[in-house]
């Protein structure tokens, strides 16, 4: 493919008169037709895909007939109960997800970079599930979580404590899921703040124990507005990974039991599964929109105050 | 560049389309040159690639021609599924449709438009051999398209012939009776009264599925009504399906593991006496004699009950069938007729039953399970002997909500009411009826 498509271009751009201007406007050490495989690619598996998906997202469609409905998908979309469930559950998901993972990774991140005991492989011992699949994960702890001979609640049995159905209980299943989440996401924060620890110039240390600062008011005064860079990355991380998270949420409950630990991306699977292609397409338009909407001004917010200090 | 390659992709794809459609005229081409001026013709039998269906076909085949020395049949196998479809209505439309081909009745029928594609066979001898229901499914009032192959099964409710026994139960033929049924059992504490697994949550659908009979018993239009946005679940009396499933979490009668359960735990549930009984499709009897044979005789089989012990009966899901296309005609057509005819024979059943084990009863008069089936199948041949069955509604609307089961399973779990469940399921419905193009929706 690729070898196919280079010297075509080339002896296409040979052919073609030069274009002095846009050569000098861009001041690129590169030629032009350098960037036009990446280009085709981000163009036909990208662009193209995103742009049609608005279209039929306002149609009624099947792979040989498309009928244009107007906005009727998103009408249906925010009128039916499981999938405004499913919107909900979807934030709830993402910031439990979020600040968790803020506050164990900060903590984490403190504890793994001070003077213990086999640091290096606690380090390792923590980011571990990072790096399983996430299927896995989910398949695994559906079974560990099983309210009825599985070993988590076979332990807490053992000390005396009637373990709750962790995934089978409607109230707790989706919080069961995030709490996996954020089992596994947890050491990627940790790493984060544990780079961002480092980069803080011991001299202010050094400065502040002159001045008779304890611990807490290193922590409080130094590290954290110091680790403002890390806890940004952080929390955007884990937002977006929360707002379109499917994979593990799929593996455990499939959304169930009934619809109480859907979410925005696991509605639009089944819709796509039963063959509702329109009300699917316009379901991803409205993720698409929600995590536009969440992020880019949070973004700029937090990287602001950054600049700012 | 974009352009390029898209037109490049357009012409190899119109090339592939063109390199099959060849293929498929030269596979007919090839296939009508036979010799029927002699009187010896041979018919090219189309069925679907699975394992079981081959076998059965094939043997189908081999005896046939044993019998009929003068006439070939050749098993062709098709996909399964959505791909097998497209096979079928192309080869259809363009008239270039195997000799005789095996299908599915009902509804998937129907989009075959059978009226303008297929050979009604509506005056042959042996055309009242055949179950009522099972006409409907294959033309009803049209004419009769095809033959049966393979079993009817049905949605009903599975249990433990012990425990019944030792308890002094009777058969419920009312709700009423059912719960009554239930809450001795779950007094006794000998078992869980009614298995539900929502670890498959497909299986939540029986209280639903299974009671169509009792919907059809109180309005026999109903699924015309249905299909023509008429008739809702949220109205009686469609909406008991899903008070029943609400009745039955409130009473407390389920296993207590149900929320995780699977539907191999339930079929061994009520093999073991664990739990008593289990609404659940007859084709059960396949896992039970894989995971516990011993149980054969001690798992039995009742229709689920409704509000009248007189329209007690059966909600049956009928098999698929052989269909002859239009596009078969002269000595062929007449072989093809005498293969049909041939299928429906007693003979031609036992073929069926020793290929691949049986599911419920034959819809053939004088076809007899063999004497050692599951008792799940034997306990349902009374109900089909005094025509005490109704279609499951998937055979009489193409309409079915794809979401039925998560919504069956938050009913059964108590997370929403039986009506805001059959609301639920209503807006599905809908949702379906318009991405099938149905008028009226």
């Amino acid at each position: 493919m690729t070898t196919a498509t280079a010297p075509a271009s080339r002896s296409r751009d040979d052919v073609s008169p030069p274009r002095p201007a846009l050569r000098r406007r861009m001041k690129s050490s590169y030629p032009t037709w350098f960037f036009i495989p990446a280009g085709v690619f981000y163009v036909v598996l990208f662009l193209v895909p995103t742009i049609a998906s608005f279209y039929f997202s306002l149609t009624r469609w099947t792979l040989f007939e498309v009928d244009f409905i107007g906005f009727d998908n998103f009408v249906r979309f925010f009128q039916e109960p499981q999938l405004v469930q499913g919107f909900l559950n979807t934030f709830i998901y993402a910031f439990v997800t979020s600040a968790s993972k803020v506050v164990l990774g900060l903590l984490l991140g403190v504890f793994l970079s001070s003077q213990i005991i086999a640091r290096g492989f606690l380090r390792a011992t923590i980011f571990f599930p990072v790096l399983v699949s996430t299927i896995g994960v989910g398949i695994l702890f559906k079974v560990l979580m099983d309210p009825f001979g599985g070993p988590i609640n076979e332990i807490l049995g053992a000390v005396g404590i009637q373990g709750p159905a962790w995934l089978t209980d409607p109230s707790i299943a989706l919080l069961s899921v995030a709490l996996v989440d954020i089992w596994k996401g947890v050491g990627l924060a940790a790493l984060i703040y544990i780079a961002g620890m480092v980069a803080i110039p011991q001299e202010y240390f050094e400065a502040a124990k002159v001045d008779g600062a304890g611990a807490w008011h290193n922590f409080r005064h130094i590290t954290l507005p110091l680790l403002r860079p890390a806890t940004v990355t952080v929390v955007l991380l884990s937002l977006i990974g929360g707002l379109r998270s499917f994979d593990l949420i799929w593996a455990m409950t499939k959304g169930g039991p009934g619809f109480t630990s859907d979410v925005l991306a696991s509605v639009i699977f089944k819709q796509y599964q039963a063959g509702f292609f329109g009300l699917s397409t316009a379901g991803n338009v409205v993720l698409f929109v929600v995590v536009a909407a969440i992020i880019f001004p949070l973004s700029w917010w937090l990287n602001r105050k950054g600049d700012e200090q | 560049m974009v352009s390029r390659t898209s037109r490049r992709s357009v012409v190899a794809i119109g090339a592939g389309g063109l390199a099959l459609s060849l293929a498929l005229v030269g596979c007919s081409a090839g296939g009508s040159d036979s010799d029927s001026e002699s009187g010896s013709a041979t018919l090219s039998y189309l069925v679907d690639n699975q394992e079981s269906t081959v076998k059965t076909a094939e043997a189908l085949a081999k005896a046939f021609t044993e019998k009929n020395p003068d006439i070939t049949v050749d098993v062709e196998t098709r996909p399964q599924g959505a791909d097998g479809d497209n096979v079928i209505k192309t080869r259809l439309a363009t008239g270039e449709m195997s000799d005789v081909f095996a299908y599915n009745s009902g509804s998937l029928l129907e989009a075959l438009t059978p009226q303008s594609t297929l050979v009604d066979l509506s005056g042959e001898a042996w055309a009242d051999k055949l179950d009522k229901n099972f006409i409907n499914s294959v033309g009803g009032d049209d004419g009769l398209y095809g033959v049966p192959m393979g079993q009817a099964m049905a949605g009903a409710v599975l249990y433990n012939k012990a425990i019944y026994e030792e308890l002094g139960l009777e058969i419920p033929t009312t709700w009423e009776e059912f719960l009554s049924n239930s809450e001795a059992i779950k007094a006794s504490g000998k078992a869980a009264p009614i298995v539900q697994t929502y670890g498959d949550t497909w299986t939540s659908q029986l209280f639903v599925l299974g009671d169509f009979n009792n919907v059809l018993a109180e309005d026999p239009d109903w699924a015309e009504k249905y299909t023509n946005n008429k008739a809702k679940y949220v109205d009686q009396p469609a909406t008991a399906g899903f008070e029943h499933l609400q009745e039955a979490f409130e009473d407390q009668l389920f296993n207590e593991d149900f929320a995780s359960a699977t539907y191999a735990d339930g079929v061994t549930m009520v093999a073991t006496g664990a739990g008593a009984q289990y609404p659940m499709l007859t084709f059960a009897a396949s896992q039970l004699m894989t995971t516990n044979p011993e149980a054969k005789d001690a798992v039995g089989a009742f229709p689920l009950p409704g509000p009248d012990a007189d329209t007690n009966g059966l909600t049956v899901w009928m098999p698929g069938a052989v269909y002859i296309p239009k596009s078969t005609e002269g000595a062929k057509l007449e072989a093809a007729k005498k293969f049909v005819e041939w299928l429906v024979t007693p003979e031609s059943c036992d073929i069926q039953s020793e290929t691949t084990s049986p599911q419920g009863p034959f819809v053939v008069e004088g076809c007899d399970l063999p004497d050692d089936v599951p008792a799940i199948v034997s306990d349902l041949q009374p109900y089909f002997d005094d025509e005490k069955t109704n279609l499951a509604l998937e055979f009489l609307s193409p309409i079915k909500g794809p979401a039925l089961e998560q919504i069956t399973v938050a009913v059964g779990s108590g997370i929403t009411s039986a009506a805001e469940g059959a609301a639920q399921y209503d807006e599905d419905v809908k949702k379906q009826a318009q991405q099938l193009g149905i008028e009226g929706w």
